[in-house]
């Protein structure tokens, strides 16, 4: 199915955008937005896990929904393996979810409650035409390779599981399909930590066994920087930062990232955190502040930032979106 | 220094007509003034139960205690109604996980703080407003003038919590139950929620008891840590002692699967299995199904709680040191 | 007992079994044990089966002729011989009238259910799941009926069209339809809203299948719930109507219409006029209890 080859990207997005009207005033004519994601684009290569990272506000969902089509964006394109995607020339919106699947993060919440294991598995194949015996076989296939015994799990109801199976069945419904890139939101975020081990073992070797591409998107720093390749950082609705794994980790660029691995709790008692790396909370994405979105917050602000929104900018090992990394800016601190 | 609370042998189960849990199966601490102790544990475990029985929060008519909870001496599993109410809120002080639920949405937080005030305290209508702006600028809440007169859903989800302390904290408790309080919030709100409760705890002399499921935020808050499952302790020490050298084969595994990016590129060491049903009570070590160093004499009986050093106990018979890993 | 899963995998990784709690049953069966086990709703099920045979087998039950006047025996009290539950006010004897006057009444009150169970159901699951300008349209349209009160709707609706049964149906149908559709239309706009809902689409699958497979099982549980706590509204509304003179005719027996024409007993023999009144109350309470024991039953959160 690949059709580039290995320097075309797999998933390419460009000015994304998506608004959401909020309902007010008399008529319930919208009065304000969220800007929930503005101006968005990325790439995600063959073989990768990119990792996006971000707290609430960030968009870092509606980025995810975007690039399944699950909601369709205001603004903005994307091409799937060198086909654009929902163009008259392109693929349609129904191909496109054969090859990029989804992992929702509530596992209880994404199965349906009345429905056994084996045919919420088999529900997608069969949609797509696949006979029913087909689709029920796969479906047994697909368990045993995520760690459940199809003997004892094809014919339970979804309550009967705990949240570490559940889990383990969304990621085999994602890949009834065998689509190429996988998007995963959250997916092991309300897991127990030993739990989170073993599914986070298990989509390694998925990821090997079937030749997949994640996205990989978290609030956990740890977690990302352990699965991913490349690490993109997001705020209220924009990229502020994005490049390889280590470059991020070891030297970030942008005070929000900074505040963000600050931000995690130390493991070693000697070492507590003394201070906040910044103070309170995320803002809303109804009205978010003008030029650099971050400014607000940022110990570093002045005057430019307010005026001007810093652009991506390639600085070497990553690209940063701040006024203190970008040429003659107006930042007294810009190069 | 007397304890403030004293926890022995509880034991907590659930009788429903569909099924029986024993939540809690026998544990015992202590908690001083002035100092934090943190429970760590996964689902199942038995944590919340065990911090919700000190304030007796369950429904009478499903819940079996047995055991002994000392608040100051005094026997909280034999109270009831009245006693009970006057003990809530006032003596010890509990924050939940969700603020959102935490406050009545139809009132503002100055008025529902005020209303826990008077209710305690007896303090005069002014009094108790007065009161509550001093707490509103204890959390650090900016504006708290205004902020007094806000609802909960005009706030954001980190003021929602300090307002929330400032509730538990508006009558003075000697022990704030804390049960994961920062599990919701965001990164950067949560480590400034974490510092707040060790510059409370240090400024009003409190015992604190936080319940959490991160190990990074147990390392941050306590100053002792005891890990639950299945419904016991199985380690508790010092927050140096249990992070530099645990002993048990669980907090181990926990530690061990716990991940940071110096782990990359390697498989993690989960550990195997799940939690038992806790539809019976434990006839023998609850981890050993689970545990690499498992010998038959973890099959036989219920290992007690013993001090492998000073102030280090351990729920473990088997010779995990001298074992190779 | 306590170790578990003896078959369990010690070498970690994904290979990994935990058996889950013991052997339960799909979700409908689940609700009817729970049914089963509940006393109050095991009582109602019982009375109102007793109501419901005797209703339907009445002709052959070797009771008195229900429309058999008689000068003589007027207004005979309860407990006189031949006539267990007295005459009423033409002779006719009550008990007979009563169990008769069931096959009528409950037909009334349970076949606008169904049919507003149908149309308002389909209405409301429509523009539940397709949301937008389809639903406003639907929902706005219902909103004018509820403007009226039920009753008076009813009352305007059998006046306008006339008296007699089949335009009770009518009119009973016409008034349930907008509650059943709005009930519909908010749990499945709720459903809809679910994750695996969304994973469905995410899946590609058509709308006609996530329908059929994910929305209707469900919500068809909260409308049934619903639904069944209307039948006794339309007992009542149409014992109502008849007793105002807008239902059946006389001298068919129904519940409604007895209460009116046995008025004027109240000072002679009150018990009397009180009877089709105590069957009406009886099958209602029935219905709401059950339909309140359905409900608890189907909150299972197992």
């Amino acid at each position: 199915m690949d059709r580039g080859g290995s320097a075309q990207p797999l998933l390419l997005a460009r000015d994304l955008r998506k608004h959401f009207p909020i309902a007010g005033g008399l008529l319930g004519r919208a009065t304000r937005v969220v800007r929930a994601v503005d101006d968005l684009s990325l790439s995600v290569e063959k073989g990768e896990t990119l990792g996006v990272v971000g707290e609430s506000g960030c968009g870092k969902s509606t980025v995810a929904r975007l690039l399944m089509r699950l909601i369709k964006p205001d603004r903005g394109t994307m091409v799937l393996d060198g086909d654009p995607v929902d163009q008259p020339h392109g693929i349609t919106v129904n191909e496109l979810r054969r090859q990029v699947q989804m992992v929702f993060q509530d596992s209880y919440a994404s199965l349906n409650p009345r429905l056994t294991i084996v045919e919420t598995l088999a529900f997608a194949p069969k949609a797509h035409g696949l006979p029913s015996a087909e689709a029920r076989a796969r479906s047994r296939d697909l368990l045993a390779k995520v760690g459940l015994d199809p003997v004892h799990f094809a014919d339970r109801y979804p309550h009967e599981l705990s949240g570490g199976q559940r889990q383990r069945v969304n990621i085999a419904r994602a890949l009834a399909l065998r689509p190429r890139l996988v998007i995963l939101d959250e997916a092991v975020s309300a897991l127990d930590k030993s739990v989170e081990a073993q599914v986070l073992n298990m989509l390694a070797d998925l990821k090997s066994e079937f030749g997949l591409t994640y996205v990989f998107i978290s609030h956990d720093l740890n977690v990302v920087q352990y699965l991913s390749d490349r690490v993109m950082v997001m705020y209220l609705g924009k990229i502020v930062e994005i490049g390889p794994v280590d470059a991020i980790y070891s030297d970030p660029q942008h005070p929000y990232t900074r505040a963000l691995l600050s931000a995690r709790p130390s493991m070693d008692p000697r070492k507590r955190t003394r201070e906040a790396p910044i103070q309170g909370d995320p803002p809303n994405p109804i009205d978010p502040p003008s030029g650099c979105r971050f400014r607000t917050r940022c110990p570093f602000a002045e005057g430019v930032c307010a005026k001007a929104e810093p652009l991506l900018t390639d600085t070497g090992a990553q690209e940063v979106a701040c006024h203190m990394r970008i040429k003659g800016s107006g930042h007294t601190r810009a190069p | 220094m007397s304890n403030l609370l004293s926890v022995q042998d509880l034991h907590v189960t659930f009788v429903t007509p569909d099924r029986t849990v024993h939540a809690v199966n026998g544990v015992s601490f202590d908690v001083k003034r002035g100092e934090t102790l943190g429970i760590l544990g996964e689902s199942g475990s038995g944590k919340s139960v065990t911090l919700r029985s000190i304030l007796k929060l369950h429904p009478e008519h499903r819940t079996r205690w047995s055991g002994s909870i000392k608040l100051e001496g005094d026997e909280v599993l034999g109270m009831t109604g009245g006693a009970l109410a006057d003990l809530r809120g006032s003596r010890v002080s509990m924050i939940f996980q969700e603020p959102a639920t935490a406050f009545d949405p139809v009132f503002t937080i100055g008025h529902q703080i005020a209303e826990t005030i008077k209710r305690h305290t007896g303090k005069s209508e002014s009094d108790a407003w007065k009161r509550a702006r001093e707490l509103l600028e204890l959390v650090h809440i900016p504006s708290p003038a205004q902020r007094l007169k806000a609802y909960p859903h005009e706030m954001s989800g980190g003021m929602r919590q300090r307002a929330m302390i400032a509730l538990a904290l508006s009558c003075d408790p000697s022990l704030l139950l804390a049960d994961e309080p920062t599990t919701a919030l965001d990164a950067t709100v949560q480590i400034q929620v974490l510092l707040l409760i060790r510059e409370l705890q240090r400024e009003l002399d409190l015992g604190v008891i936080f319940v959490t499921h991160d190990i990074g935020v147990a390392v941050e808050v306590s100053d002792r840590i005891g890990v639950m499952y299945a419904g016991k302790l199985v380690e508790l020490g010092g927050v140096e002692q249990m992070v530099d050298a645990p002993r048990h084969p669980y907090t181990r595994g926990l530690l061990a699967s716990t991940v940071h990016g110096g782990m990359r590129g390697q498989r993690l060491e989960a550990i195997p299995g799940a939690p038992p049903d806790l539809a019976e009570p434990p006839a023998a070590c609850s981890f050993a199904p689970r545990c690499k160093y498992a010998e038959p004499k973890c099959l036989a009986a219920p290992p007690p709680l013993t001090a492998a050093t000073e102030g280090h106990l351990v729920r473990c018979v088997g010779r995990i040191d001298t074992l190779a890993t | 007992m306590a170790i578990q899963s003896p078959s369990l995998d010690l070498g970690g990784g994904a290979g990994v079994r935990a058996t889950p709690a013991a052997q339960v049953r799909g979700y409908w069966q689940q609700v009817g044990r729970r049914l089963r086990r509940d006393p109050v709703t095991l009582v109602c099920a019982v009375v109102l089966l007793l109501i419901v045979a005797s209703a339907l087998a009445a002709p052959w039950l070797g009771l008195a002729d229900p429309y058999k006047t008689s000068m003589i025996r007027r207004l005979y009290p309860v407990g006189s011989p031949n006539h267990l539950l007295g005459t009423d006010e033409l002779g006719r004897d009550m008990l007979s009238r009563l169990i008769h006057g069931g096959r009528l009444s409950l037909f009334m009150g349970v076949t606008p259910v169904v049919c507003a169970l149908l149309i308002g159901g389909l209405l409301g699951i429509t523009a539940g799941f397709m949301g937008g300008r389809v639903n406003m349209l639907i929902m706005r349209i219902m909103d004018v009926f509820y403007a009226f009160p039920s009753v008076l709707l009813a009352i305007s609706l059998s006046g306008a069209m006339g008296a007699g049964a089949e335009n009770t149906l009518l009119s009973l149908t016409l008034v349930f339809i907008p509650p059943i559709c709005r009930v519909s239309e908010s749990v499945t706009t709720q459903v809809r809203g679910f994750d695996f809902v969304e994973a469905a689409r995410a899946s590609g699958a058509g709308t006609l299948a996530i329908v059929r497979v994910h929305v209707l099982g469900n919500v068809l549980g909260p409308i049934l719930v619903y639904a069944t706590s209307l039948i006794s509204v339309a007992i009542i509304l149409a014992a109502g109507l008849s007793f105002l003179g807008l239902g059946v005719k006389p001298p068919e027996p129904e519940w409604g219409l007895m209460l009116n024409t046995l008025r004027q007993a109240i000072y002679v023999n009150p018990l009397l006029a009180a009877l089709p009144g105590v069957m009406i109350f009886l099958t209602s309470i029935c219905f709401n209890l059950m339909s309140d024991g359905l409900r608890a039953a189907m909150d299972v959160k197992a």
